[in-house]
């Protein structure tokens, strides 16, 4: 027994399954890129975190040299009577929200780690290689905790959608981030001085983590999420290092690197790049739209019943949905609908933009939610030549990956960025709440196109409508 | 470990992360955004390490905090990943399912 004890504490075995760990976490992630393998992946990488944190448990110092060691296990069940339920109850629409929420508090975690570091280990004889990746885990985790926050509350709707910018915001957002750099290297060169620590690394970092994120606007979220979402994986393999710690290296540099290659991919989808982002303001100032160009048309609104016959007697169907779906909750009523238009022998087919909604993969999420069979689902370079030859296109909430200003004006903020070209189609019902211009906040010649009727309301009720008409036909 | 073997160890890790997301289909972007989110909460370790050091109200309060919004962001991360990617689990079985099947399979419209 005691043998065994001694064997499951040595340094030796705890590395070991450190190794095992992160190689279960390479392996998972490798799973979780194709549909197949996603589930399991997702659980062996799981797997691969419950033994890293088993095996640090296991170290009996972590146990030994502390008078309160029951408060980890206060943490670690606080954390999962918060996370579990969080993670269950969440909405599929609310998802973007949650994913935001739980990489801010994993740049918190790292932000907080940092400071205890400060106040224990700095000023002896911590050497500067743990000093100074401790500090700049410090920074990057604040401002990944307060960018993160801020981007909950934008696509909760606690905060303005729009973006909210200050003259001479950029000014100010080098001038906060070089003072946290400059408080870094006091603090790294010998000054131990807490209210440095907490002033100029600490609340300077989360200053300009509100400050980058705000100006931002709601149509960007999904990527700076995932940028955010690299700043935390890098932030927590600076902390493995300050810590001596393998298992955090390896995660925490991989999921910064993973991310930062999502973080492209999402940002080349929308023809935007990651500096223009983050340098602010989608729309913002820039956005006086489209300079000369006047829509001038008027916009022709219809019924549910015109609308069931159009979509009866077409042979293929195009459905666009965007995040108004998701709002609405219309996910099985489209679902319904689909199946009733089969049922008279209708094609339905739904066009997939790669960042509608609010983030890529939303809307697969939500359609594979309500049972659409996945080969239905088209990713727009499929789906685009089809138009030619789609009889209706509907839109459901979806309005600036549809806006064909994307291709036609050049003075649009959103110019270059790939559409899905559902003003190809012979006709297109779009379904809106209301007139209101997009997240983006621009507006949209589509709907002033003559092809073009408006069915007005909500998402679910109009589609619900709609496929009673097309029923009673 | 010496300095240089934790940043040859950090650059190869992060070579590892870009060869194995570099292709992704854009159906599983945010199912793996979710999944790497949740490995990152690996932070928690740090709080787990640090929590014999600390002294005094202040320091247990943060490491409690730390440790607590570590789990919350592993736990939570890993849960809300299997829930998206279970949505998807049902497509192998193509035509079988697509007439009449489906809908009686619990799910009805509007959750």
């Amino acid at each position: 027994m005691i043998h065994t004890a001694v064997f499951l504490q040595s340094t030796n075995f705890i590395d070991a399954c450190y190794i095992a760990a992160f190689a279960l976490f390479i392996y998972g992630m490798s799973g979780l890129t194709g549909p197949r393998t996603a589930v399991p992946g997702n659980k062996i990488a799981a797997a691969g975190m419950a033994l890293a944190v088993v095996a640090t448990l296991l170290q009996k110092h972590v146990w030994d040299g502390s008078s309160t060691p029951w408060l980890i296990v206060v943490g670690l069940l606080l954390g999962t009577a918060v996370g579990i339920p969080a993670a269950r109850q969440v909405r599929m629409t609310a998802m973007p929200q949650m994913v935001a929420l739980f990489n801010g508090v994993g740049g918190g975690a790292v932000a907080l780690i940092a400071w205890i570091e400060f106040r224990h280990r700095f000023g002896g004889d911590y050497p500067l290689k743990s000093e100074i990746p401790s500090l700049l885990a410090a920074i990057i985790g604040s401002i990944s905790f307060w960018g993160s926050n801020i981007a909950f509350g934008k696509l909760q709707e606690i905060l303005p959608g729009r973006p909210l910018k200050l003259p001479g915001q950029s000014l100010i957002n080098g001038a906060l981030f070089l003072v946290t750099i400059a408080s870094a290297i006091i603090l790294a060169a010998g000054t131990h001085s807490q209210a440095l620590f907490i002033l100029g690394i600490l609340v300077a970092a989360a200053i300009l983590g509100n400050m980058v994120v705000l100006p931002i606007g709601g149509a960007d979220m999904p990527v700076v999420i995932s940028l955010l979402n690299a700043f935390t994986g890098l932030s927590a393999g600076l902390t493995g290092i300050a810590l001596n710690n393998t298992a955090l290296i390896v995660a925490g540099m991989i999921v910064g690197a993973s991310g930062t290659i999502l973080t492209n991919l999402m940002a080349k989808a929308m023809n935007r790049s990651v500096p223009a982002i983050v340098a602010g303001g989608f729309g913002g100032a820039v956005a006086a739209p489209a300079a000369g160009v006047d829509h001038g048309g008027t916009v022709r609104s219809t019924s549910a019943q015109d609308v069931a016959i159009q979509l009866s007697y077409a042979r293929l169907v195009v459905i666009a949905p965007g995040y108004g779906m998701a709002v609405a909750q219309a996910q099985h009523a489209v679902r319904e609908l689909e199946r009733a238009l089969e049922a008279k022998g209708v094609e339905v087919r739904f066009a997939i933009h790669p960042v509608a909604g609010r983030m890529p993969g939303h809307m697969n999420v939500l359609l594979a939610e309500a049972d659409v069979p996945y080969e239905n689902l088209k990713e727009m370079d499929e789906i685009n030549p089809e138009f030619a030859r789609t009889d209706v296109t509907l839109v459901i909430g979806a309005n600036d990956v549809t806006n064909p200003a994307a291709k036609n004006e050049p003075g649009s903020p959103i110019y270059g960025m790939p559409i899905l070209e559902v003003d190809q189609s012979h006709s297109v019902i779009v379904l809106k709440r209301s007139m209101a211009s997009g997240f983006a906040g621009i507006d949209n010649p589509l709907f002033y196109d003559p092809k073009t009727a408006m069915l007005f309301g909500d998402a679910k009720q109009s589609v619900s409508d709609i496929t009673s008409e097309v029923q009673a036909l | 470990m010496s300095t240089v073997t934790e940043i040859a160890i950090l650059v190869l890790a992060a070579f590892v992360g870009f060869e194995v997301i570099s292709k992704v289909p854009n159906t599983l972007h945010t199912p793996l955004m979710s999944g790497t989110n949740a490995i990152h909460g690996i932070v928690l370790l740090g709080g787990l390490l640090l929590m014999h050091e600390a002294h005094g109200v202040l320091e247990h309060v943060l490491l409690v905090i730390a440790i607590t919004f570590g789990t919350i962001n592993v736990i939570g991360g890993f849960f809300v990943t299997d829930r998206m990617l279970g949505m998807f689990k049902r497509k192998p079985d193509p035509v079988a399912a697509e007439r009449d099947g489906a809908s009686a399979d619990g799910k009805g419209p509007g959750q």
